[in-house]
């Protein structure tokens, strides 16, 4: 069908060679071309992966545009690319963040911009190479590469405890994937000498076998996503790190770990995932309400949307261990959604940060009054977070919600909390920064947002919007190939 | 087949080292100062000769075994690739040594002429069959090296460390000797072939005795590979030593103590009863190691003795592919496990070139770049330099898309193969605790802002190495297929497998 196209390919190689070449263009003198280079690089990214789009076959849950090709023959490596409707879109949405971090980061980055804006395309290329790899080896490569580039991110470009918090996420992050490792050598092993996950797939397995698999794998996502209790390393790593960072964290580097768990731990481990679903749900609750709680009460910005996305990201596993249609897909949808409105949520507060130099929630107040645009643009985002119907955020926590319903009453009931505390945690956010009377004299001398980060919020809000009002156009990638992953864990393995 | 060739061909590459060695000696003797260079350029020329006679050799052969001297000495392909590696190994060590020794006066006629001896002695160890020339080799490489570390007389650190190196080194001689002797009591040969048929017979000895015999073999192993708990010369020997010889330490010595494990674990005993018992020992050596080695290496400040504990750690790790080849009394899966622990020491080799390969370079006349912290700010001092150094240590680390990563991972699949998944676990758990102090490194260069002035600009070959090397290693990293199937073919050459 689409045997000779090598669209997977080009949405790896370009930003990688992209970032490579600017690194080339040296230091800070020609931080002009780099930005431009960067610029056309993330630009050609996004465009290479537009076909992936428009070619998909909606009605297959088959993999396509697949690309195999023997890699390490040792040890039966491939280079085996493919997508289905579950990856697809993250695909797409990497590389449409990456343009608008690239945007963002235009003026803002003064130090270093080549080795800036190459570390941002390196990374694009390689998360969509993780979205897209087939092959377990391959996976784990692109999936820890990513640390490279955001331990340099944090370290150089981020805030001042930007040590703690880069060694905090990069070992962390290693701890879990290390054991994802062991666990793929397991399966090699046990699978006679294969590494496509879809022979995993189809590979037998025993529950005790299964359940350790399950551990292991939970470590290395749950890590990633995060989930209570392993997300200590977020708060800190937004905190820290520069407002691209944060937006490509929260993003995209988040749903690796929510991939991770619908691409392996469920059709790998399907009895072991029935088996723990009561556990995932319980973990997954507490993110939602108990995260939900702490991010009421913070008093710097970054921190209160980082504790958001945590317990976004619980809706995300709880509709995941619903086993129904409705949770799974309200999950992905619920995850492209909070790519865009965390991203946004981080690009606001990047807006803001550049005028002021504080994150703090109380050095603001009265922001209307100066800037009206950047105010509408942020209540957008700000209602979007809260789940308002019409945004985004409605359609995803809606489907999970309704999902809940079918599974358990008192699931639902504790999930649905969350439209209560995320509403007042966001609203009130933007209430203390954004309504109130004028403070601090430095909000009175604020300048509006300007065109280029008007650019960016407005190419987000489009988004947001479109996926709130219109969500079919996305949901179509993604129904057949959740049904074809629902009767697959439905009926087990032993 | 054997026979129509000639009698000495497997021994050419180690008649035409030794020939090449001495006439530099004598050359040097009356070129003097002023025509060093002459003496460095006949070096570098000595090792491409052996690397075209190996290169013969093998040619001739076809990569089959072939023996000569009775059957003492033996070129397999295990051995060639090897020595060509090690070749590599000491050119390189060669090229990032020469400004840092004549800074410091230390550019003498002898350095060559110790360093191609010392090459001699591995190559002897890596082609031996015969616990005598184990033996002599394994003295040949160990006393240049002892002259080595002392070459600076005036430096009391390294009197001492190379003091400490001999007086350990030949208690470890000594207890490797008195397991030849054991061995040879029971099965009546030093011959490892004939060893090795005695053994597989099981006939000759009983298995305890056998099993003493092997602590011993095994203890001297651990020495010249140096892990836990026989690794104390390490770090001071490391650290004591001239930086220009600790980088010649750290590199193909290495592979020549992963061959003579090769020979005399594998070679020797390695069927089935008794592999089981030196695979025991070699297990518990390398857990020892992982975990000393990657502790030890956080608390340090200086680079050097960083790098020596992390060496401890590596060649653990690296042990645990050879703990991992008999399984439930059968060696099929022995060639991918040797193979593995083949691919790790020639890849650690690369890596500890480039890492120590910098701190060389680092140091300038009459300062010595020792502590961790002299790495702060290098991004600033020189991206490019310091691009290298992150690589090595995510390398290091076992990070992909870089090499170490695939060295791990080939050594884990083996552990697994063999079913010690805990062994695994065990293993990844203290990378990890590894992975800290090389991530304090980049963070240094990279996070810091630099304490010292002024750009890194090592000699035009030395910068243009350096990063060839450094780039080898994302390089081998996103295509290892090539080098790992080299090992696997390399083992699987092996008369005994």
């Amino acid at each position: 069908m689409h045997n000779t196209t090598h669209w997977l390919s080009l949405a790896v190689w370009v930003p990688i060679g992209a970032g490579l070449l600017i690194l080339m263009t040296g230091g800070d003198r020609r931080a002009g071309v780099a930005r431009i280079l960067a610029l056309a690089g993330s630009i050609a990214g996004f465009l290479v992966t537009l076909p992936l789009a428009a070619d998909f076959d909606r009605r297959s849950s088959t993999m396509q545009f697949v690309e195999l090709a023997p890699w390490i023959e040792r040890f039966q490596v491939n280079y085996h690319l493919g997508v289905d409707g579950i990856s697809v879109l993250f695909i797409l949405l990497n590389s449409f963040i990456t343009v608008l971090v690239v945007i963002a980061g235009w003026e803002v980055i003064r130090d270093r911009v080549a080795q800036y804006m190459s570390a941002f395309l390196v990374m694009s290329g390689l998360l969509n190479g993780t979205f897209a790899a087939l092959d377990a080896v391959l996976f784990y490569v692109f999936f820890e590469a990513t640390l490279i580039p955001m331990y340099l991110i944090i370290g150089i470009w981020g805030g001042p405890n930007r040590v703690y918090a880069a060694l905090k996420f990069f070992l962390y992050t290693l701890l879990g994937s290390l054991l994802l490792l062991v666990a793929f050598l397991y399966l090699y092993s046990r699978s006679g000498g294969s590494f496509a996950v879809l022979d995993y797939h189809t590979l037998p397995l025993p529950l005790d076998a299964q359940i350790v698999l399950f551990v292991a794998f939970l470590l290395a996502f749950a890590v990633k996503v995060p989930m209570w209790p392993v997300h200590t390393w977020l708060p800190d790593a937004h905190v820290e790190a520069p407002t691209g960072g944060s937006a490509v964290l929260a993003a995209i580097l988040l749903k690796l770990g929510a991939y991770g768990f619908i691409r392996f731990s469920l059709p790998i481990l399907p009895d072991a995932s029935h088996y723990l679903a009561p556990l995932m749900i319980t973990l997954s609750l507490v993110a939602i309400v108990y995260i939900g709680l702490v991010a009421l009460v913070q008093t710097d910005m970054k921190k209160l949307i980082a504790y958001s996305s945590i317990a976004h990201m619980g809706f995300v596993t709880l509709g995941m261990f619903l086993f129904n249609a409705y949770g799974v897909e309200g999950a992905l949808v619920q995850m492209i959604s909070h790519g865009f409105v965390s991203a946004a949520l981080f690009l606001c507060v990047g807006v803001m940060y550049d005028r002021m130099h504080s994150r703090n929630i109380a050095d603001y107040g009265g922001l209307v009054n100066t800037m009206p645009k950047f105010a509408s643009f942020m209540m957008l985002f700000a209602l979007a977070n809260c789940g308002l119907p019409a945004t985004s955020g409605f359609v995803g926590e809606f489907m999970v919600i309704m999902g809940a319903m079918q599974f358990d009453f008192w699931v639902a009931f504790l999930a649905a909390t969350t439209l209560i505390t995320g509403a007042a945690y966001t609203l009130w956010l933007y209430k203390r920064v954004i309504y109130g009377a004028i403070a601090n004299p430095r909000v009175a001398e604020l300048t509006d947002a300007g065109p280029r980060e008007l650019l960016v919020l407005g190419a987000l809000a489009i988004a947001v919007l479109w996926l709130g009002l219109h969500p079919a156009p996305f949901t179509e990638f993604m129904h057949v190939s959740v049904e074809n992953l629902l009767k697959h864990v439905a009926a087990g393995k032993l | 087949m054997i026979s129509a060739l000639p009698i000495m061909l497997p021994a050419y590459a180690e008649i035409f080292l030794l020939a090449a060695a001495c006439a530099i000696l004598i050359l040097d003797v009356y070129c003097g100062e002023r025509w060093r260079g002459l003496s460095y350029a006949l070096s570098l020329a000595t090792l491409a000769g052996c690397a075209v006679c190996t290169a013969y050799v093998m040619g001739m052969t076809g990569g089959e075994v072939a023996y000569t001297f009775n059957g003492m000495f033996v070129s397999d392909r295990m051995a060639s690739v090897l020595k060509l590696f090690a070749y590599l190994g000491v050119a390189l060590c060669l090229v990032y040594s020469r400004a840092y020794l004549r800074e410091r006066n230390l550019l003498k006629g002898e350095y060559f002429v110790l360093v191609l001896l010392a090459t001699l002695g591995m190559m002897v160890m890596m082609s031996a069959n015969h616990f005598l020339t184990v033996y002599l080799g394994l003295e040949l490489m160990s006393l240049c090296l002892y002259t080595l570390v002392a070459l600076n007389r005036e430096s009391t650190a390294a009197t001492e460390a190379a003091m400490k190196y001999f007086v350990l080194g030949a208690l470890a001689s000594g207890l490797l000797l008195y397991g030849m002797s054991i061995l040879y009591g029971t099965t009546g040969s030093l011959e490892i072939t004939s060893v090795a048929n005695a053994l597989r017979g099981g006939a000759s000895g009983s298995r305890t005795i056998l099993a003493f015999g092997l602590v011993f073999l095994v203890a001297g192993i651990a020495f010249k590979l140096g892990v836990v708990p026989f690794h104390m010369w390490i770090p001071d020997v490391y650290h004591g030593a001239p930086t220009a010889v600790t980088l010649f330490l750290g590199a193909a010595p290495k592979l020549a103590a992963f061959a003579m494990a090769m020979r005399l674990l594998v070679g020797a005993a390695g069927s089935p009863p008794l592999a089981l018992d030196w695979q025991m020992m070699l297990v518990l050596l390398s857990v020892l190691s992982m975990a000393v080695g990657n502790l030890a290496a956080i608390a340090q400040s200086n680079i050097k003795r960083m790098l020596a504990y992390s060496t401890i750690a590596h060649m653990g790790f690296m042990l645990l592919g050879l703990a991992s080849g008999v399984v439930d009394g059968n060696r099929l899966s022995a060639p991918g496990a040797y193979g593995a622990a083949m691919f790790y020491a020639l890849t650690y080799m690369l890596m500890s070139l480039v890492a120590f390969g910098m701190v060389v370079v680092l140091s300038r006349a009459g300062y010595e770049a020792e502590h961790i912290s002299d790495f702060r700010g290098l991004n600033r001092r020189s991206p490019w330099f310091a691009a290298m150094m992150m690589l090595a240590m995510f390398s290091l680390a076992g990070i992909p898309p870089l090499v170490g990563f695939y060295a791990k991972l080939a050594v884990l699949s083996a552990v697994i193969e063999a079913g010690h998944v805990w062994l695994a676990v065990v293993a990844v758990a203290f990378s990890l605790i590894g992975a800290f102090y090389y991530l304090r490194v980049v963070k240094l260069m990279y996070f810091d802002e630099p304490t010292q002035q002024g750009p890194v600009r090592p000699q035009l070959d030395t910068g243009v190495l350096l990063s060839a090397n450094g780039l080898a290693l994302l390089a081998l990293g996103v295509f290892p297929g090539a080098l790992m199937q080299l090992c696997l073919s390399a083992i699987k050459g092996l008369g005994s497998i």
